[in-house]
């Protein structure tokens, strides 16, 4: 390892109104080393990252890189200097081609670029076609669009964020290969992540964000990944207890399930069939964009299906009924995104227990609402979920993530849903409050009811699910129970269709 | 230099002070305006802001205007918090006149009490029915509301100009284009006598406090709100969107229709082809200066129709041009849109230089 | 043979000011705003430019004068829905009640005067050719500017590095901010660009059509315009040809008049706005395609959380 560093960060400094996101923070990467920054969500990473490119400014605090004074004031300044990132959620633009995306995240080119990215993309071992509309990609496929973007600029120092939460796991070993092989080349890498296992498998040094705040740095192939998680959480969290509960007779069935997607670049769902029975939690695993969307709107009822048929509770047709009914008939449901879509930002918590209380908890009489008993039920939710907030009359975006999160699904699991469906219960959540969520989910399906989690987090599934299927182009894999599926095997589920179906990225 | 940094809550604050601050505003930029146009600003804003109030009769002309303002801007309100954009309500309003006052003609010279209930409810589903194109073409086919109620108000007062020209114009009126007088049982009760104050105010200042409620404390109201405020959530928690555009359009037009025909039946007392008087459009920054709530628009209604009748004087006292009232109605709305900005963010000044 | 031109002659007259504002309107949108004022900057446009004409006698300085008269109202916008973020439906609607306003306070002292004719090509021996000559060769020069600010806007947004940016910021403009393109910047540009073409179409009004200045002239023609933007499904040459349909019903209802056809004027006069809705259901209908076709962050706030 070179002995001066490639960038030097000394007290970088950023407040938001409330929160001071970075905290003085130091460090350094090195040159051709792959740095690890660790932490959960919230300790300050994405900030962090956004200064160093050049999309915020912190509040005090210096950078140098390789020697030089490094104030970037547009992300174009970090390009000049040689810093190019990978953004965790991908800065491509779907309707635009791949070429045009690779073109517009380059400074200055005017020349077409089609056989450049052609050329890079054999040389390290894929394949893409420049022309084809970014919409129509993979998660994957667009990652690998976002790093030739990069790669074409020459870079010193490549930052990515979280790059690896939407790939399947055999998708990560291609990536990993990747990365060393431009580390080999001597560039530096600043790889965000909070989980531990990779970064042991792949990074020289880690820096563990904690608050905002460097609490520790280190050699991760020196440490336990345990040891790296009381680094990043400041304790540990017990896992979340199973019992042992019997399981009953099935509650949730979809027999069939079709679903023509209405969202430009969507997904049609293809003939989705599983059961969940009472006391089981039925996980789904499956990169983002393979009909999770329109999985979770077809259960809620927010888009008709074809057949009543293809949703059972209980025995019964629900399929033909919208949300409110099968609230009515004892369904409840949390979708992935907290604001706007499972909460209104605006809306306090007592008013937004009126979303999807009215029914359960008979919320409204004669067509009037009950206030009283609205801001009585927030306030079981928040005192029973142990919800961070200055009281219910607060805005729900007013409150953190995770005490939103935490928030949204009380007021469900409170409900005593026969069938409760969950998507991405702790995406985005600090691990205290993913913990909670984790452990009321196993506790509502104790008490006989089917829970359905879907999620892009594997290690949340194989911790608490008790079968799982994967769900691909829209098509659902048959169910495993939890104890005997390997993560081995869900990769290739996740993996198997996108691949079918995609030949003009066929990966390695 | 400033940037702007969200709040995590709306300031309640702002929220009943950036009226205010508008109305400061326009009284700044119209005084400037006035200076421009050579006009001492200061008598010119009295004679339009003081003026009117210290007459008895400027004051019962105050509720005229403010009756039909008042009464569209509460149906507008409701659908504006549900991203219903009618702003064809000057249409509405027409079809409302024409379809009640067609009733007094049609039963002229007779009547009794039952007449106005029947011209009102006759009006009211006029401008209802108007309403009913826009929310039936944008539930059925997807088209934007926005753009079907405004052409559908240009062929309403195309419709207006044929029937008065026509089947409407008074058999004994030399072929003015002009309907014939109502008749007495067509006309509205005065509120306040001897003026042109009749009780269509309080079937506005009504009309405000039932949508209140509604909003408040009815599920309608709820279900309005969260439409407006995030769709899909409303989506997710199973509020049926289409009802929604329908219940706004339908009340929205048929409170402008119902103010139509209060206009006709009021004030002017036939249907004439200036019936149309902005109205309709007015009542949209009435709408969001009183910032979209019932109450508040019984106030900005208030405030608004001040500049018709202090537009109008000032126009004879000082021989303003007539555009003058437009213009301050203008500055008013674009005002409010600027300093609104502080109710969902905090402004933070920044000296330059800094490495921000 | 002789009428046929004449309509066709009539048809561009009326279909020009509406290529304006819709070419505009279609690059604003482009960027991803949504800006309801065309008719309030057409309104602006058509008495900034007669004014400029009565007062120089100048017609290029006259039209330039209209551009300024819409794109620094367009501005307002920008700054409002921009830097301010307000609401674009709102602000739209603000933007043509203030452009009513302030261009019959401004037109005043212009009612009743003419902007007399407005210079045509003329090339010897090609105008002159019968039938075709003055439709082709003859018609006067923004009808020629028309056309090639409409091939213009295509060549933009297609074939340079400057359209491909606004076109990413029509479409994802959080990505765009990450990669380092300044969003406002951009849009204040196109809403400004939007502006100055609605400008011009209000001033082929004042100018050339009919050619005096009238409050509220527009008479939805602005609207009109949005409506064509979406027929076009965003692109420049479907735009052109729409307006020209558009322009074409216009003429109908003033030739049925001239053929004798007995019913009243206004009944004719609704057609226009009939077709608008009629042509809007039929283009909307399809809800997946329309969204498809639409720049994906229309109408959307941009916050830069930096």
């Amino acid at each position: 390892m070179a002995d001066a560093p490639l960038l030097d960060i000394q007290g970088l400094t950023r407040t938001f109104p409330g929160v001071i996101a970075n905290d003085k923070v130091s460090f350094s990467v090195g040159k051709g080393e792959i740095h690890a920054l660790l932490g959960e969500n919230g300790a300050g990473k994405s900030t962090l990252v956004k200064m160093i490119y050049g999309v915020m400014r912190p509040d005090s605090g210096t950078m140098t890189l390789d020697g030089e004074m490094y104030t970037p004031h547009k992300p174009s300044d970090a390009r000049a200097r040689g810093i190019g990132m990978v953004f965790q959620h991908f800065t491509l633009f779907e309707g635009l081609s791949v070429a045009d995306n690779v073109a517009l995240g380059m400074t200055g080119t005017g020349r077409n670029l089609t056989k450049d990215i052609v050329a890079l993309a054999a040389a390290y071992g894929f394949t893409v076609d420049p022309h084809r509309l970014v919409g129509t990609l993979s998660v994957g496929e667009r990652q690998r669009v976002e790093i030739i973007r990069v790669l074409l600029q020459k870079p010193r120092l490549i930052i990515m964020d979280e790059p690896t939460s939407v790939l399947t796991p055999q998708e990560v070993d291609v990536l990993f290969r990747t990365l060393r092989r431009i580390k080999s080349e001597g560039v530096s890498i600043l790889y965000i992540s909070h989980k531990l296992e990779e970064i042991r498998a792949l990074c020289d040094r880690a820096t563990i964000l904690r608050a905002g705040k460097v609490v520790a740095s280190c050699d991760p192939r020196q440490e336990t990944a345990k040891g790296l998680a009381e680094m990043m959480i400041g304790g540990l969290l017990k896992p979340p207890e199973r019992a042992k509960t019997a399981v009953g007779q099935v509650r949730l069935l979809l027999d069939g399930l079709q679903l023509k997607s209405d969202r430009p670049f969507g997904i049609d769902l293809k003939d989705v069939s599983l059961a969940v029975c009472a006391g089981e939690i039925f996980g789904i695993a499956g990169v983002a964009g393979n009909g999770q969307i329109e999985l979770m709107e077809a259960l809620i009822g927010e888009t008709p299906i074809a057949s009543p048929e293809q949703i059972k509770l209980d025995g019964h047709p629900v399929g033909g009924f919208g949300p409110q009914q099968r609230r009515q008939r004892g369904m409840s449901f949390v979708p992935e995104e907290r604001l706007g879509h499972a909460a209104v930002p605006s809306m306090s918590l007592s008013d937004n227990t009126l979303l999807s209380g009215i029914e359960r908890k008979q919320l409204a009489r004669g067509g009037f609402l009950n206030l009283d008993a609205a801001t009585a039920f927030a306030g079981e939710v928040v005192e029973r979920f142990g919800v961070k907030t200055a009281g219910v009359a607060k805005a729900a975006g007013s409150l953190s993530g995770g005490n939103l999160q935490k928030f949204v699904v009380g007021r469900e699991v409170l409900q005593a849903p026969k069938v409760l469906v969950v998507s991405q219960p702790t995406w985005g959540v600090d691990a205290g409050a993913a913990a909670a969520i984790h452990q009321s989910l196993i506790d509502l399906a104790a008490a006989g009811s089917a829970v359905l989690v879907i999620s892009q987090d594997l290690d949340e599934l194989l911790a608490i699910s008790t079968q799982i299927a994967v769900i691909a182009n829209g098509q659902l894999s048959s169910a495993r129970p939890a104890g005997e599926i390997t993560v081995e095997e869900i990769g290739r589920s996740m993996g198997g269709a996108a691949q079918a179906n995609a030949p003009a990225l066929a990966g390695v | 230099m400033f940037r702007l940094e969200p709040r995590k809550e709306l300031s309640r604050k702002m929220f009943y002070l950036t009226p205010l601050l508008a109305l400061a505003l326009t009284l700044v930029a119209g005084g400037i305006m006035f200076i421009a146009l050579g006009k001492d600003p200061f008598t010119a804003l009295y004679t339009i802001f003081i003026g009117p109030l210290t007459t008895f009769r400027g004051f019962a002309e105050l509720l005229v205007k403010a009756t039909p303002l008042i009464l569209i801007a509460v149906g507008l309100a409701l659908g504006f918090r549900a991203n219903v954009w009618n702003i064809g309500a000057e249409g509405q309003y027409v079809i409302g006149a024409l379809a009640g006052g067609s009733v007094a003609l049609a039963a002229y010279p007779g009547g009794g009490y039952w007449l106005l209930p029947l011209m009102c409810v006759v009006g009211a589903a006029g401008g209802a029915a108007w309403a009913a194109i826009p929310a039936l073409l944008k539930t059925r086919f997807n088209a934007n509301e926005i753009l079907v109620s405004l052409m559908l108000t240009y062929v309403a007062i195309l419709l207006l100009s044929v029937l008065v020209d026509g089947p409407l114009r008074d058999p004994e009126g030399l072929n003015f284009p002009e309907s014939r007088l109502f008749q007495n049982a067509a006309r509205m009760p005065a509120l306040i006598p001897h003026t042109r104050a009749h009780i269509g105010f309080i079937a506005a200042i009504l009309a405000a406090l039932l949508a209140q409620l509604a909003l408040a404390r009815h599920v309608i109201g709820y279900q309005i709100r969260v439409i407006g405020a995030a769709p899909a959530a409303a989506r997710f928690a199973g509020f049926s969107e289409t009802r929604i555009v329908w219940t706004c359009l339908l009340v929205s037009g048929a409170l402008a229709g119902l103010a139509g025909l209060f206009e006709a039946a009021g004030p002017v007392g036939q249907i004439v082809p200036q019936l149309p008087n902005n109205y309709g459009f007015t009542a949209i920054i009435v709408a969001f200066l009183g910032r979209l709530h019932p109450l508040g628009i019984i106030a900005s209604g208030l405030l608004m129709a001040l500049t018709y009748i202090g537009g109008d004087a000032a126009q004879v006292a000082l021989g303003l041009p007539s555009a003058v009232k437009s213009v301050f109605q203008g500055f008013l709305l674009f005002f409010l849109l600027a300093v609104d900005v502080l109710v969902t963010y905090r402004i933070r000044w920044m000296r330059r230089g800094m490495v921000l | 043979m002789d009428l046929l031109a004449n309509i066709l002659i009539g048809v561009i007259v009326a279909s020009t000011p509406l290529v304006f504002a819709a070419i505009g309107e279609l690059v604003a949108e482009k960027s991803g705003v949504l800006n309801l004022g065309v008719e309030g900057m057409m309104i602006m446009g058509a008495i900034a430019g007669f004014a400029a004409l009565i007062s120089t006698g100048n017609h290029p300085l006259a039209l330039v004068a209209a551009m300024a008269g819409g794109a620094v109202t367009a501005l307002l916008f920008a700054i409002l829905t921009q830097t301010l973020l307000a609401n674009q439906v709102a602000s739209g609607l603000a933007l043509t009640m203030f452009g009513f306003g302030i261009s019959a306070l401004w037109g005043q002292g212009y009612s009743g005067q003419s902007a007399g004719p407005f210079p045509r090509l003329n090339i010897p021996g090609l105008t002159d050719i019968p039938l075709i000559g003055k439709l082709i060769f003859g018609e006067d020069y923004m009808v020629y500017i028309s056309l090639a600010v409409v091939a213009a806007v295509w060549w933009f947004l297609n074939r340079t590095r400057g359209g491909l940016v606004l076109r990413a910021v029509g479409e994802n403009h959080d990505a765009a901010h990450a990669i380092g393109f300044s969003v406002v910047g951009i849009r204040t540009l196109a809403l400004m660009f939007g502006g100055a073409m609605a400008g011009l179409g209000g001033a082929y009004l004042s100018l050339v059509q009919t050619p005096l200045w009238a409050e509220n002239m527009t008479s939805g023609r602005g609207w009109i315009a949005l409506a064509l933007v979406v027929f076009s499904a965003w692109k420049p040459w479907r735009c052109l040809a729409g307006a020209y349909i558009f322009g074409g019903v216009t003429i109908l209802q003033l030739h049925a008049q001239a053929l004798g056809v007995s019913i009243p004027a206004q009944y004719m006069s609704m057609l226009p706005y009939l077709a608008t809705i009629v042509v809007l259901v039929i283009i909307s209908r399809d809800k997946v395609q329309l969204q498809f076709n639409a720049p994906a962050s229309l109408g959307k706030v941009f916050y830069a959380a930096s």
